[in-house]
């Protein structure tokens, strides 16, 4: 070995060191890389945080209740005063005493005003109003009513939960069988030169935004539906849900055919060679394997129906009639809250309510992601269990 | 008649298996026509109508003060701020969201916790509801962010500067919503580079980031650019996220400022459906209105969804 | 059992000195307690049915199976006295010395001029003419440069798949190792590609050592000064190449290299 060969391998002993920047650069990449992860739990602190006085019970709604006389401001304590003048803590602390002297003979004199009414003194963001039903002056039973916006604010979710469901349903019920048979047809029956357009094609519906989906269901389809099936509300969860059905039948059909194509040809080819005809290989051997993927496909479609705003905000007339009849102008948990939060107060018991509906979706979507998750990736594993 | 008894006799049931098999190919195939037949329609209405209403009048022109006026109104401001706000948008997005792709194809474990909550967290990300981002803008953006900049920067003004709808945070609400899309996109085409081109780099003595940059990165654009246009395609006809985050009802000049709110198409094909006060005189230029969204929107997603085809192509190649 | 192959007669000093090599992918045992030394400026085959551990030995000594999660590597490579698993052993300084040429050609989708610079600008080479120098002695060194002299800014995937591994090999080369590792370079091509290839690497132990996976026995017969075959993981034999193909010293040898398995 000569003197030179001998230098070069010496070089290699430099140590396991990357070099600074290196470093640095990797460290960034990992650190950039959990933004997901904190975007996430971002989304999910800063509902709650807007809505929390309403999941811990600690709003208080009601247009008359116990008055604290100005005079006995030092009397209670900063905290149960700052309660009382429902203000956040950085706000509250800038104030000097005169002010808020101030501002508690203006809730004296809200109080003086308020309605002589029963239904003023009960707290309308409790639970136990916002779920059960209640005997509101002057009507004869027991009543579900959302009307945030009245002498009264009424704040009982079952009739947006009510619509949801409604719209949702339709959606489905439209939605699933359709996307479902178009992916047999296009992963099993259909050749090979018709899948390469067709696929894409079914997709492009993902392309229309929800808001041109929304218009065409108010100023087209709305128009066209009564005509044909003679219903007296124009705008209502009918309508609105085979427009939401539109928009979720992309992800029901490309999820479904991902799943039915990922099922290995050896399996309908058994079937075939016993002298089964394509659509019995397709309907007996092939839509079982793929049932967890059409399961999840459906999971996700309902998440995503659940969640979309514009489409049930231009196209379920937005009343919220508390009843199961699909023909009845509607309103769903997002149309609300896209309709009513620009105009409630900020930080008011309104404005966290719409939060709270909010953090709801916020579950919904998770729950449904992650059931969604579970059940492609069990089908992944099996699927690369037996090849 | 004999025909028939030796075909039954010599075939089990061949009769009634071709009854089934047209019976469900028919049934299956017309559920496939049907969905086509329905975006065929919704497209064919809307290029129809609005190809009538579309000037270079209307595309060009600002909106006076009366939006609904067939002959006055214009959709310039629209298509500015919409675009302004997707281009921002861009600008937060992609970076993050390739750089998170990178970490996940070229560092991660597979099988390690954090890989596999990361990917939760994009799944998951991928499934919030619109309406959901809007309401995380305004209460991390606007009322946290934007308030402790204002009590920062501007503590002596009265009125809020950034604690309140503004450009920027519309497009940075947008890049959240769309950075699981920037991920899967640019994830993909990552996967899709031939792992012989890394080998080669690093028997060269290359370190891993100088072949993720100098070889892998260049290979992945075409995956990045159709993550990006996707993301744009997804997001510029979003309203949802940006109804309390940054969209305007009416501004009387364009935005000049991220601190601005800005008019947005989408935002504006909603007050033409629901707010007009006669709706058959609107009609028109709501449909024109429609048709300047849906090309911006369709068009860009048409072109991702081709070359994404062709990525996946080559994808399978490469495995 | 496996030390007893290890002592060939030898006439140049060793180069490279493999002792106790064990190498496992999570529970599998790969390699199991290598003992090789290889010779300075010679050809070395690695031969053996698939799946028996000769390309895992070869990706030791640039150590390229770090980059594979799970691997477990223990014993030691020496390379002029210097034990490349070592502490303080930098990956990045010994795969400059130890180049590596692989099984299916993988230039990189860059100008053929680019592909050679590539490496050599890794290596902090910054003037455009010494660059150029380099890419035509490498090219011209890998028998290359006649073929593409003309279009050196062309993309390298137009080139046919010997030379784009003739490529791969000017590329490998340029950085001056001392040592190329090659992975069954000719699996993919045809004959006549194949047959370049070997008269290059002939013409390349003049400069080099070269250690060659190849599944091609008359290959190995043909370009090789000595010859190592493995079973499942063991060393089995170890001698000069005509030895071991005309006078083998072990019946799994003989049954191999006769084409009676594998």
């Amino acid at each position: 070995m000569s003197a030179g060969d001998s230098d070069n391998w010496a070089g290699i002993h430099r140590g396991r060191r990357t070099a600074p920047g290196e470093w640095l650069a990797e460290k960034a990449i990992f650190l950039i890389s959990l933004s997901a992860i904190i975007l996430v739990f971002l989304i999910f602190a800063f509902i709650l945080r807007e809505s929390l006085p309403i999941f811990l019970g600690t709003m208080n709604s009601s247009a008359s209740r116990k008055v604290i006389q100005p005079s006995e401001m030092h009397t209670i304590s900063r905290e149960a005063l700052r309660a009382y003048l429902e203000m956040p803590a950085g706000e509250f602390a800038e104030m000097d005493d005169e002010t808020l002297k101030l501002m508690m003979e203006v809730k004296l004199e809200a109080a003086a005003e308020a309605p002589e009414d029963k239904d003023a003194k009960v707290n309308t963001a409790s639970w136990s109003l916002m779920l059960k039903p209640h005997q509101w002056t002057g009507y004869d039973k027991p009543e579900y009513i959302w009307q945030p916006v009245s002498e009264i604010h009424k704040y009982n979710l079952i009739p947006l939960l009510v619509g949801t469901l409604k719209t949702t349903l339709v959606a489905m019920l439209f939605a699933v069988p359709l996307s479902l048979l178009a992916a047999i047809y296009v992963s099993q029956l259909a050749s090979a030169r018709h899948r390469e357009w067709l696929k894409p094609a079914i997709e492009m519906l993902s392309g229309i935004p929800s808001v041109v989906l929304g218009f065409f269901a108010l100023i087209v389809m709305a128009t066209v539906l009564q005509k044909v099936f003679g219903y007296q509300s124009r705008l209502n969860a009918f309508v609105a849900g085979i427009a939401l059905g539109l928009a979720i039948i992309p992800v029901v059909f490309s999820i479904s055919e991902d799943a039915l194509t990922s099922v290995p040809p050896s399996y309908p080819q058994a079937a075939l060679a016993l002298g089964a005809s394509r659509w019995q290989a397709a309907w007996q051997v092939v839509l079982p394997a793929a049932m967890p993927g059409v399961f999840a496909a459906t999971v996700l479609g309902f998440g995503r129906a659940i969640g979309e705003t514009m489409i049930v905000l231009m196209a379920s007339g937005n009343a919220s009639i508390m009843g199961w009849d699909i023909l009845d102008s509607t309103r769903t948990i997002t149309a609300t809250i896209a309709a009513e939060l620009a105009e409630a107060v900020f930080g008011g018991h309104h404005y966290r309510i719409l939060f709270a509906l909010g953090t709801m979706l916020f579950a919904v979507s998770f729950l449904t992601n992650l059931a969604g998750d579970l059940i492609t990736h069990r089908l992944k594993k099996q699927l690369e269990g037996k090849p | 008649m004999n025909n028939a008894t030796r075909g039954a006799a010599s075939g089990f049931n061949t009769g009634r298996r071709n009854w089934g098999s047209f019976f469900f190919t028919g049934l299956t195939g017309a559920a496939t026509a049907l969905i086509l037949a329905i975006l065929v329609i919704i497209l064919g209405n809307i290029t129809w109508m609005g190809w009538e209403a579309l000037s270079w009048r209307f595309v060009l022109a600002g909106t006076e003060q009366d939006m609904f006026d067939v002959n006055k109104a214009g959709v310039m401001p629209m298509i500015v701020g919409t675009t302004a706000r997707v281009i921002l948008m861009t600008i937060f997005v992609i970076p993050v969201g390739v750089t998170t792709a990178v970490y996940l194809t070229e560092y991660a474990q597979p099988t390690s916790l954090t890989t596999r909550v990361i990917r939760g967290a994009v799944n998951n990300l991928a499934g919030v509801p619109s309406i959901v981002f809007g309401l995380f803008g305004l209460g991390f953006f606007i009322s946290f962010v934007g308030s402790h900049m204002d009590e920062l920067l501007h503590s002596s003004l009265e009125a809020p500067v950034w604690g309140k709808p503004a450009l920027l945070w519309a497009s940075m609400t947008l890049a959240v919503m769309t950075l699981p899309v920037v991920i899967v996109a640019t994830e993909e085409s990552l996967k899709a580079i031939a792992p012989g081109l890394r080998e080669a780099s690093l028997a060269l003595g290359a370190t891993k980031l100088q072949t993720i940059v100098k070889i892998v990165l260049p290979q992945a654009l075409p995956g990045i650019m159709t993550g990006g246009i996707l993301a744009v395609g997804r997001a510029a006809g979003e309203v949802a996220p940006i109804l309390f985050t940054g969209a305007a009802y009416y501004m009387a000049s364009l935005p000049h400022s991220l601190s601005d709110q800005f008019m947005d198409l989408g935002y504006h094909v909603f007050i033409l459906s629901t707010q007009s006060p006669n709706i058959d005189q609107t009609r028109p230029i709501l449909y024109a209105t429609v048709l300047v969204l849906l090309i911006l929107t369709f068009a860009l997603n048409v072109v991702a969804i081709l070359v994404r085809a062709k990525v996946r192509r080559r994808l399978r190649a490469a495995n | 059992m496996p030390s007893s192959n290890t002592k060939p007669q030898n006439s140049s000093p060793p180069v490279i000195d493999v002792r106790d090599l064990d190498l496992y992918y999570g529970l599998n045992q790969a390699l199991k307690e290598i003992n090789i030394t290889l010779q300075e400026k010679q050809v070395t085959a690695f031969i053996g049915p698939s799946g028996c551990g000769k390309s895992t030995l070869l990706r030791c000594f640039n150590r390229m199976n770090d980059l594979i999660d799970g691997v477990r590597v223990s014993g030691s490579i020496r390379i002029a006295g210097h034990n490349i698993y070592d502490r303080s052993v930098d990956v990045i300084e010994l795969r400059k010395l130890v180049g590596m040429v692989f099984q299916k050609s993988n230039p990189f989708p860059k100008s053929i001029h680019e592909n050679i610079a590539y490496g050599l600008r890794l290596h902090g080479m910054k003037s455009r003419s010494e660059i150029d120098d380099v890419v035509e002695s490498s090219l011209r060194s890998a028998a290359l440069w006649d073929e593409v002299k003309d279009r050196l800014h062309a993309s390298a995937l137009v080139l046919s798949g010997g030379q784009q591994q003739r490529l791969c090999i000017a590329r490998a080369i340029a950085i001056r190792p001392e040592i190329i590792l090659m992975d069954e370079p000719a699996s993919a091509l045809d004959p006549i590609a194949t047959a370049k290839i070997e008269e290059l690497i002939l013409e390349l132990k003049k400069r080099f050592t070269i250690l060659i996976v190849t599944h091609n026995m008359q290959q190995a017969a043909r370009i090789s000064d000595r010859t190592a075959f493995f079973y499942l993981g063991e060393l089995i034999e170890y001698d000069t190449t005509s030895k071991i193909f005309t006078n083998p010293g072990r019946k799994q040898t003989e049954d191999y290299v006769t084409g009676r398995f594998g």
